[in-house]
């Protein structure tokens, strides 16, 4: 595609570009949002630096939301519900907070993907998926300052408390970080195709994804559900292995289930499939149905 | 030659009324026919798109089989009056919108300026939005900053390059917009009328770049315009749409004519319909003719211009107004107008009426022209007829006719504009009333 001036060379029965109303169920052109990943990247940058514009401090806030949430899960969920936890009670929750917040931009954001540009995709084209990957993309800086800021709490009460964990379990943050990644885009990209002609899911995800994580071991560790007769409910939920998982691998608490891990994986293997198969029909279509 | 864009069987349905109350019971019937196996139920019903008449069914199409292909470095003029569907083939043809059905097929890039500045965030300053807009459009990182110093420099706001551009005056967003579009280098380049919208200056760019475009480089472009002007001036072949149907396809010149006339109507003579319902006069013919009483379509610099209206009133109607603009592909250029020149045109009496105009010792240069008519009532607050771009003439003179060799000046003709032109009006009956600007002036 990009150097491909010489076009009258080019054979007969050969065409760059096809426009037809449907496309098979799994015709998908990963390689075309490859040529576009400067704009991916592009599309990040603007994220991070039009929103923080005009404000005093800046990427700093990335800082305030999780801690302010800590302090609140502290007092309401710690203190006065007295909901037990495993570990330093405020690190627990922030390390919940920072992997929950990161599912839940991600969910959020994408799902809106096709309100949001309509006015962009109106004018111009160019493979649809790559707004809500950037999307991922750019929260995952979010995501990594919020880290660090729960390494820095967790120093604190390390050098308070004396007790620090660091183990070779840090390996498996990336991974789980890119599980979170896949399950929030392949949400996210489902209820964007739907929200397009149906605004009633718009409603639905802004309570939702609240409700979700009540849902989500969050502001209480698994163990507490055991011998529950909700343990079952909690245990479905894609997004209960990977948290514990995460809290597992960052400050050693938590429980680490292989067979959890592998469900939520297969989970999010389907729902991207489905998601992709969804989007990529739609955003045929949505500009007359938006 | 080889064909660069080949649209075959092109349709496109929409809905009409609201999305919401219906839709999903349409969905459940059309997801139910096939699962069986059936045609969607949706699919057969649509009526012809003409908004004037009232359908009954609430499925249209907004185009129906179109069939066309474009040669490498042609520029194709897509034409037809509103809603005829021109922006729904463009929506269609830059992938904004899928086609209900039928086949697109190109080679190489296609890029569509359907705006200039999609997506420019105003935070941002105009460094990031050049890099942000071009990657939109298409572009490679590697190949903006191959291009940034030129688009820089095109857009002559260097000063203000790291600033948010939502402190730039409009002007110089445009121009910084329409920089980075001019140097989008796709081989098939898709533009919309709306581009044109702008200073005169603004507009003889990106007339001009379009141009330069399938000439120089040869590549093609797919060009919407109500210019005619503009059209006829940069396209080669032309397409023109009524009721989301092909009606001509080929020649600019002969779609052209095709799109003023009805039938085999011979050179210089035109028609118009009423453009809206509550319109209640038409142009039965206009004929324009030289000072000799020649019908044509052809003049030369100096030669008198008379434009005839035959006018079919629905109604008697007291002294009207009535306004003939010349136009060229930049606008009007002068307009005799019964509002302004305080000339007092007979009442019309229903039925078939006759006015004509004679604009005197043209001093037009060689350019193609349009007429723009109007007709108001007395009081000027109803509109009685409108028309936009009916009657094309040229001006054939060239610039070595009249002793001018410089290669420069007949590129500078083309673009240039001319001042007010005296005329005389001809409400029949020995009512003349002549009107000169300059005669007033001096007197």
């Amino acid at each position: 595609m990009q150097n491909n001036t010489d076009i009258t060379s080019a054979s007969t029965d050969k065409w760059d570009i096809v426009i037809k109303p449907k496309s098979s169920l799994f015709e998908f052109n990963f390689k075309e949002i490859w040529a576009y990943k400067d704009l991916m990247l592009l599309f990040v940058k603007r994220d991070f630096t039009a929103q923080y514009k005009q404000t005093i401090l800046g990427p700093v806030w990335h800082f305030i939301q999780p801690l302010f949430t800590t302090i609140v899960f502290l007092v309401v969920f710690n203190k006065i519900a007295k909901i037990p936890t495993e570990g330093e009670p405020a690190v627990f929750y922030m390390c919940g907070i920072t992997i929950w917040n990161y599912f839940a931009t991600c969910l959020n954001a994408t799902s809106n993907t096709f309100v949001t540009n309509a006015s962009i995709f109106g004018k111009v084209y160019f493979p649809r998926l790559v707004i809500p990957i950037s999307v991922v993309l750019s929260n995952i800086v979010k995501f990594s300052i919020q880290f660090l800021l729960l390494l820095g709490l967790m120093a604190y009460y390390g050098f308070t408390k004396g007790h620090f964990y660091f183990g070779w379990t840090w390996l498996l943050v990336p991974i789980l970080v890119l599980m979170m990644a896949l399950l929030g885009l392949g949400a996210g990209i489902i209820l964007s195709s739907l929200t397009t002609k149906y605004r009633d899911f718009v409603v639905l995800i802004s309570f939702g994804v609240q409700l979700l994580m009540y849902a989500t071991p969050v502001i209480y560790p698994l163990s507490f559900f055991e011998n529950s007769k909700y343990l079952p409910f909690i245990q479905w939920n894609p997004l209960t292995p990977i948290i514990e998982a995460f809290r597992y691998a960052v400050i050693g608490e938590g429980t680490f289930s292989m067979q959890g891990l592998i469900y939520s994986a297969t989970f999010t293997t389907v729902l991207l499939f489905v998601g992709i198969i969804m989007f990529h029909k739609v955003e045929k279509s949505f500009m007359d149905t938006v | 030659m080889s064909i660069v864009i080949e649209v075959e069987n092109v349709s496109k349905q929409y809905r009409l009324g609201q999305i919401g109350t219906g839709s999903l019971s349409h969905d459940v019937n059309r997801f139910w026919h096939k699962v069986r196996g059936k045609e969607d139920p949706y699919l057969k019903i649509g009526a012809e798109n003409d908004r004037t008449k009232k359908g009954d069914s609430d499925y249209v199409w907004a185009l129906k089989d179109i069939n066309f292909t474009v040669e490498q470095g042609k520029v194709l003029g897509i034409i037809g009056r509103n809603g005829a569907g021109k922006s729904t083939l463009l929506k269609i043809l830059s992938r904004t919108t899928g086609p209900t059905t039928g086949t697109i097929r190109g080679r190489g890039r296609i890029a569509s300026l359907l705006e200039v500045g999609t997506g420019f965030h105003p935070e941002l300053s105009g460094r990031d939005n050049i890099f942000l807009n071009g990657a939109i459009l298409g572009m490679t990182k590697q190949e903006i900053r191959s291009k940034f110093d030129e688009i820089v420099d095109f857009s002559g706001v260097e000063r203000y390059i790291d600033t948010p551009v939502k402190r730039y005056s409009s002007g110089m967003y445009v121009r910084l917009a329409f920089a980075v579009a001019a140097h989008l280098e796709p081989e098939i380049l898709i533009v919309d009328e709306v581009l044109a919208v702008g200073d005169f200056e603004f507009q003889k760019k990106c007339l001009g770049k379009m141009k330069d475009v399938s000439v120089k480089d040869g590549r093609t472009v797919l060009f919407v315009s109500h210019n005619m002007g503009a059209v006829k001036n940069l396209c080669d072949k032309g397409l023109l749409l009524e009721n989301g149907q092909m009606k001509s396809f080929g020649d600019i010149n002969t779609v052209m004519q095709n799109y003023f006339k009805k039938g085999d109507a011979t050179e210089g003579v035109f028609f118009s319909d009423k453009l809206e319902k509550s319109e209640v006069v038409a142009i039965k013919s206009l004929k324009l003719l030289n000072q000799n009483g020649i019908v044509t379509e052809t003049f030369d610099i100096g030669d008198d211009l008379t434009v005839e209206l035959e006018l079919e009133s629905d109604m008697d109607i007291e002294n009207p107004n009535i306004a003939v603009g010349i136009k060229s592909q930049h606008g009007f250029i002068t307009i005799a107008n019964s509002m302004f020149d305080g000339t007092r045109p007979p009442n019309l009496k229903k039925g078939l009426n006759y006015v004509s105009i004679t604009f005197k010792d043209i001093p037009l240069l060689p350019q193609q022209y349009f007429l723009g008519i109007g007709m108001r009532s007395y009081d000027c607050k109803t509109f009685l007829m409108t028309t936009k771009d009916i009657g094309f003439f040229a001006i054939n003179t060239t610039m070595k006719d009249l002793g001018i060799f410089s290669p420069m000046a007949e590129e500078m003709v083309r673009d240039s504009v001319t001042p007010f032109i005296p005329y005389e009006w001809d409400f029949g009956n020995g009512n003349k009333q002549s009107f000169n600007i300059l005669s007033n002036v001096r007197k």
